[in-house]
């Protein structure tokens, strides 16, 4: 009895161990980024995030004069016990004791440090890229040799504006559509019904490229290219089949007689369906409203070919993109950029994780 | 109430009942008419106006999502002052119509004009030609898009990294997600651990990549290397490389690519399976655990089986989802370096190329692939004999 007990909390152990193990291997990617975006520029491109945590540093103890050392940097030189060339200790070299003579600066002018391994942490933080990736403006930055270096900021917050125009209609137009589908096929009788469910069906699985190329041809026909209207439209095209399918599920699910006591009692379709059927719909409504808000807000191909040809109303994504093209090197931008394009998203799936976990368990497959 | 009153002056007045029929038509015309008027304001004020973007954002709001409803109820206004009979008739299609509108433009028509399209070389169809003369015209070139799509070497490419992706990556997104899945249920910290899992799922494709840029990112030997990988790797003595760059092990270093979107999936397959797992009935588990089956075996012998349902539909899922990958492969690595897809391939061919005839074939095949998954979802809901 008592070996099994023990073997269980082993078990316990294991499965503990192996689960963190994997939740850290999820969630260091996103630390990184995140962590980044808060150390200024120099740091970023020069050292590793990870010195946010403890690690062991050489530090300066004393210094050497080389002058009156009689010191030959030509040859080979013994110093507190090490030995070595002048390119080995400009590297470090480290005595048999623990520390570690370094040689700084060229032979003549330069000096000698005797130097010691210390925790040290590097916990200097900032905002300033997320002021100079907001901004649109030009920053100066002092090197440390005292040059000073101009780097062009970034707009991401008109693009931020623009993405929010573009996703909360993109979210909520196909869901009104979808609403009124899903409430005709569910309460009312008419010719065809069958075959256009069927079609919804269909259509739930076909892959979005398909609809590209015939797509722009009519938007450059009717000049719409390039307009909100146009970007609207095609998500709503693109998710209105998911969503007439899943609200379909929901609301011909609803309580029969609720519906049916306001039939006899004189209300029209009209009425049925925006005072009753909408509110009782509620959460499965939000569950799609999320899903389709993720996907239209983290939407880059559709963006790239409807709204493309317009710099003007260039999406976070777009600008993301187009950032990481031009200056991808620039982390300083990138890493606080790509919190900025995360926010939202990141705020939208955690106060809503329930509803959005239900709508994934209705059966959420997008074409 | 109005069948009483409409019946009631069936025989009075002629000139009452002509009277109201003219009412009615004005309504009908001008509701409508106003409503487009405004809307088509609405329009000309977003495409043009040089407001400040806060209020530009601010309108294009309220007059998208205020325009759809404002055109259901001037419609259904409209059918609700038609006749009984034809108020019957035509009012579910005032609410069904404007859905399957869109979606027959968006969607189910565009099939076949794409595929229309694909028979034509780069320019399409010359569409001021009828369809007979736009067959017998010199753009026509017939199937060779398609044999230029099996048979162009990038394209190859494209299949061969797509076949990586779909079975390498849609493969571990189901063996981690059930993993993680079945660990969480047992772990005492079954929240945080799933909720950080799937976290990646509300980051964009571009953000992830820049993620993951950002832990392949590579400085050459003696600089300190601030990319994860290659500070590990350079720790234990390896050299650096730019991982998805890196030709010489091609094709393998999209394996470096895949493994982002696994990242991203393992989350919605953990989901789907951590619900499918709390469905199965303890007692069954009991029953095994005293007969003496090891937690292994519970696992292919009990769980598996019965959450085999959900394990298709999942990797079915993915499997599609990996066939139109192209965010990722796009923004890291832009295709190059032995990485195109078919998606990438598409967009190259249709827009940077500007061959739409062959753009068209690529999306031909991308729905041919999904067909047999279209026909089980067809089967499905005959199955379903409830509508």
């Amino acid at each position: 009895m008592k070996s099994g007990k023990r073997q269980k909390k082993l078990g316990l152990l294991l499965v503990n161990a192996t689960l963190l193990l994997l939740v850290l291997l999820w969630t260091i990617p996103t630390l990184g980024i995140f962590v980044s975006s808060f150390r200024n520029r120099e740091k970023i491109a020069n050292t590793g995030w990870w010195r946010v945590f403890p690690y062991r540093d050489w530090q300066m103890v004393r210094e050497i004069d080389i002058q009156n050392s009689g010191l030959d940097p030509d040859g080979v030189m013994e110093i507190e016990g090490a030995t070595g060339t002048f390119e080995e200790f400009r590297a470090g070299v480290e005595t048999p004791d623990g520390k570690r003579i370094t040689w700084i600066g060229n032979k003549r002018l330069g000096r000698v440090e005797v130097q010691e391994q210390v925790w040290t942490i590097d916990w200097d933080f900032t905002l300033d890229n997320y002021k100079q990736v907001l901004g649109g403006q030009d920053f100066e930055f002092k090197k440390p040799d005292g040059t000073v270096q101009i780097v062009p900021g970034d707009n991401m917050s008109s693009a931020f504006m623009n993405s929010l125009a573009v996703a909360i209609p993109s979210t909520a137009i196909p869901i009104l559509i979808a609403a009124f589908a899903a409430y005709a096929f569910a309460w009312m009788k008419f010719p065809g019904r069958r075959w256009m469910f069927i079609l919804i069906v269909a259509l739930l699985v076909v892959p979005l490229q398909i609809a590209l190329v015939p797509i722009l041809r009519d938007y450059k026909a009717l000049n719409l290219n390039g307009t909100f209207l146009a970007i609207w439209l095609a998500h709503t095209g693109f998710g209105l089949a998911l969503a007439t399918y899943l609200l379909y599920n929901y609301i011909s699910g609803l309580p029969r007689d609720i519906l049916e006591s306001a039939f006899i009692d004189g209300a029209s379709h009209f009425t049925v369906f925006t005072r009753l059927v909408l509110p009782l719909s509620v959460p499965a409504l939000a569950s799609f409203a999320i899903f389709q808000f993720l996907w239209v807000w983290n939407d880059y191909l559709v963006a790239l070919i409807f709204l493309g040809g317009n710099p003007e109303f260039e999406l976070v994504t777009q600008r993301m993109a187009a950032i990481v093209g031009s200056r991808g090197s620039e982390w300083h931008l990138l890493t606080a950029g790509a919190f900025v394009s995360m926010a939202l998203p990141l705020l939208v799936f955690f106060s809503m994780q329930r509803f959005f976990v239900r709508g994934l368990l209705a059966g959420s497959v997008k074409g | 109430m109005n069948q009483a009153s409409s019946k009631g002056t069936q025989d009075k007045s002629v000139a009452g009942e002509i009277l109201s029929f003219i009412g009615r038509v004005i309504l009908a015309v001008s509701i409508p008419l106003i409503a487009f008027y405004v809307l088509y304001l609405g329009f000309l004020f977003l495409r043009d106006s040089d407001a400040p973007r806060e209020v530009i954002t601010l309108v294009a709001i309220v007059w998208g999502v205020g325009g759809v409803g404002l055109l259901y109820w001037v419609f259904n206004n409209l059918v609700e002052r038609l006749p009984d009979v034809w108020r019957g008739r035509l009012l579910p299609f005032v609410f069904v119509g404007p859905a399957m509108a869109i979606l027959s433009w968006y969607l189910a028509i565009p099939t076949l004009r794409t595929f229309w399209i694909s028979l034509f070389d780069r320019d399409g169809p010359p569409e001021e030609l009828s369809l007979f003369q736009q067959l017998a015209s010199d753009s026509f070139v017939g199937l060779s898009n398609y044999i230029a799509v099996f048979t162009e070497e990038l394209m190859l490419e494209a299949f061969r990294n797509n076949l990586m992706w779909i079975i390498i990556g849609s493969t571990l997104s189901v063996v981690f997600g059930l993993l993680i899945a079945v660990l969480a249920d047992r772990s005492s910290f079954e929240k945080t651990a799933k909720s950080l899992i799937f976290l990646p799922m509300a980051i964009s494709f571009v953000g992830a990549s820049i993620i993951w840029n950002f832990i392949y990112e590579y400085r050459p030997i003696g600089q300190t290397q601030i990319g994860l990988l290659n500070s590990i790797v350079t720790s234990f003595g390896g050299t650096p490389q730019a991982w998805p760059q890196w030709v010489a092990i091609l094709p393998w270093n999209n394996l470096f690519l895949i493994v982002i979107v696994i990242w991203l999936q393992a989350g919605f397959s953990m989901v789907l399976f951590s619900a499918a797992l709390k469905g199965i009935p303890e007692e069954l588990m009991e029953a095994a655990r005293m007969d003496g089956a090891t937690e292994i075996q519970i696992f292919f012998r009990i769980m598996v089986p019965y959450i085999r349902g959900t394990i298709i539909s999942v990797w079915t899922t993915i499997v599609i989802f990996t066939l139109k990958i192209f965010d990722v492969v796009w923004v890291m690595t832009g295709g190059q370096f032995g990485t195109h897809v078919i998606a990438t391939q598409f967009y190259r061919q249709s827009f940077t190329n500007r061959n739409s005839g062959f753009g068209s074939a690529i999306a031909i095949v991308l729905l041919i692939a999904v067909i047999p998954v279209m026909i089980y979802n067809l089967k499905q809901f005959r199955e379903q004999e409830a509508f």
